[in-house]
């Protein structure tokens, strides 16, 4: 699985670093951004889903791969 | 001296230029029927707004009064969201909901930018502060913030019922906010008065209201002055230096800015602390788990968030249109409630019950859209470390008196006065 972000939808609200730091960061300016290339590794597939299911503007995806 | 042409050293020069702009009779009392006549500023709606708000989403999902000169109420999340993202009908120009229109060609950028700006001129307004309120940047305020909720309750010491509201929450947003725009500590008072005149005198006569804005107007222009004479490093002296299309900000940019990072920093977070802790007052079960529990508060935090959620902001429609099923008039204000969204049914499990470990919470208590807060990482760090020292420090409290509860009245809801008996 990866996660991906929407930066036309996000507006830095900051719920996916909050709730998935090892998996989002802030840029300076505070939007979201994805670290690394977005694959989420196992064990982190749950933070994965609440960064998710948290954004208030939806701009966080979930990608199956393969 | 050091002089900056923007500014004129006697405030009267400033006021006297703003009251071009239309006034609507005022009219207040009690409310005959909330679909066809709601007032946010009458005592029912501040007592308790959610029943009014959920039976509206039932009856009349878009609800209408005469008052303010003409306003709309939506309780679905879908219509307050989509308000919120449609900046091309719906416009910012004023988001407090009064007596008085601006005039129209205050737009783009309003009197208090950029929360009161449209675009194009409000992405390149924001983008000059969203810098300065990142979390990473708000961190810096935590250790100062942290010591002086400790200091506040350090004060509380030897009495069994206190005001959590008075003695607590008011003084932890005032603090940091002075201390981040530069102004001094023992101002604070004055700032209350501010943030009452502006959110909460909405009813009162233009005269007054007028006088009011001209107090705050010259008290920003005081500090404007005390900062070019000796610059520091705070949010004052950024927006006295900081440059837009090449020139330095206009001066209405400028104070509107710091009023703008003044009120709105001080009424919400005050709002969500005292929330907070009324619900925890009340319901032991989530007090004691949380207690027991520090780590689960980050997201009961953001339950508390939504079910109480402190902002309710305000619009102005652009044209005349009709707009899912209601004719809105141009210039028609819509009371956009963050509030009632939030207890939307069609959005939320159990919306009215205040589930203190939610997983899934995507409330909109910051707004949605290019408005989200500006300061909502500043507000959640606030209310984080204020509820950690509160339930460290004073783990057992209950209310005292539930009916010596107070809440504000207007866009802006919390607790005023929360008689706590302690230990």
């Amino acid at each position: 699985m990866k996660v991906q972000i929407n930066p036309e939808l996000c507006q830095g609200h900051g719920r996916c670093y909050d709730l998935a730091p090892g998996l989002f960061g802030a840029d300076d300016e505070g939007y979201g951004q994805v670290l690394g290339d977005g694959t989420v590794p196992p064990g982190a597939g749950h933070d994965a889903e609440l960064a998710a299911a948290n954004c208030p503007e939806q701009a966080v995806e979930l990608l199956e791969e393969g | 001296m050091a002089v900056d042409e923007r500014f004129p050293q006697d405030p009267r020069d400033v006021a006297e230029e703003a009251e071009a702009g239309v006034r609507n009779e005022i009219i207040t009392g009690p409310v005959s029927d909330w679909a066809t006549d709601f007032s946010h500023l009458e005592p029912e709606w501040s007592a308790d707004p959610y029943p009014i708000q959920d039976d509206l989403r039932q009856r009349c999902p878009i609800a209408h009064t005469e008052r303010f000169g003409g306003a709309w109420l939506p309780t679905r999340y879908k219509d307050v969201s989509a308000i919120a993202y449609d900046t091309e009908r719906f416009s910012s120009r004023q988001i407090i909901v009064s007596n008085f229109r601006s005039p129209r060609d205050i737009a783009p950028v309003g009197e208090a930018p950029p929360i009161s700006s449209d675009p194009p001129f409000h992405h390149d307004a924001r983008k000059l502060l969203l810098g300065g309120f990142t979390k990473k940047e708000v961190a810096k305020q935590e250790p100062a913030t942290r010591a002086f909720c400790h200091a506040l309750v350090d004060e509380l010491a030897g009495r069994d019922v206190v005001d959590a509201a008075r003695d607590y929450a008011q003084h932890i947003p005032v603090r940091v906010i002075a201390n981040m725009l530069g102004f001094p500590e023992e101002d604070g008072p004055q700032f209350r008065v501010f943030v009452e005149d502006v959110l909460e005198g909405i009813n009162r006569q233009p005269e007054e209201r007028q006088e009011a804005f001209a107090r705050l107007d010259a008290y920003l222009l005081a500090q404007v002055h005390d900062h070019l004479d000796n610059p520091r490093d705070d949010l004052t002296s950024f927006l006295i230096d900081a440059e837009l299309y090449g020139s330095k900000l206009p001066p209405n940019v400028v104070t509107g800015a710091m009023a703008l990072l003044l009120i709105a920093g001080i009424d919400t977070t005050w709002s969500a602390i005292g929330s907070s802790l009324w619900h925890l007052a009340k319901t032991p079960a989530d007090r004691e788990r949380l207690v027991a529990e520090p780590g689960l508060l980050p997201t009961a935090m953001e339950e508390f968030l939504r079910v109480y959620a402190p902002v309710t902001m305000a619009r102005l429609v652009r044209d005349d249109m009709h707009w899912r099923g209601v004719d809105m008039k141009a210039d028609d204000w819509i009371l956009l409630s963050f509030p009632a969204a939030n207890r939307d049914p069609a959005q939320f499990d159990r919306p009215g019950e205040v589930v203190i470990d939610r997983e899934v919470n995507r409330h909109a208590a910051f707004g949605l859209g290019i408005h989200r807060c500006l300061g909502s990482h500043l507000a959640r760090m606030e209310l984080r470390v204020a509820l950690e020292v509160w339930l460290e420090r004073v783990p057992s409290f209950t209310l005292d008196n539930p009916a010596a509860v107070t809440w504000s009245s207007g866009q802006i809801r919390g607790p005023r006065s929360l008689p706590l008996r302690i230990g």
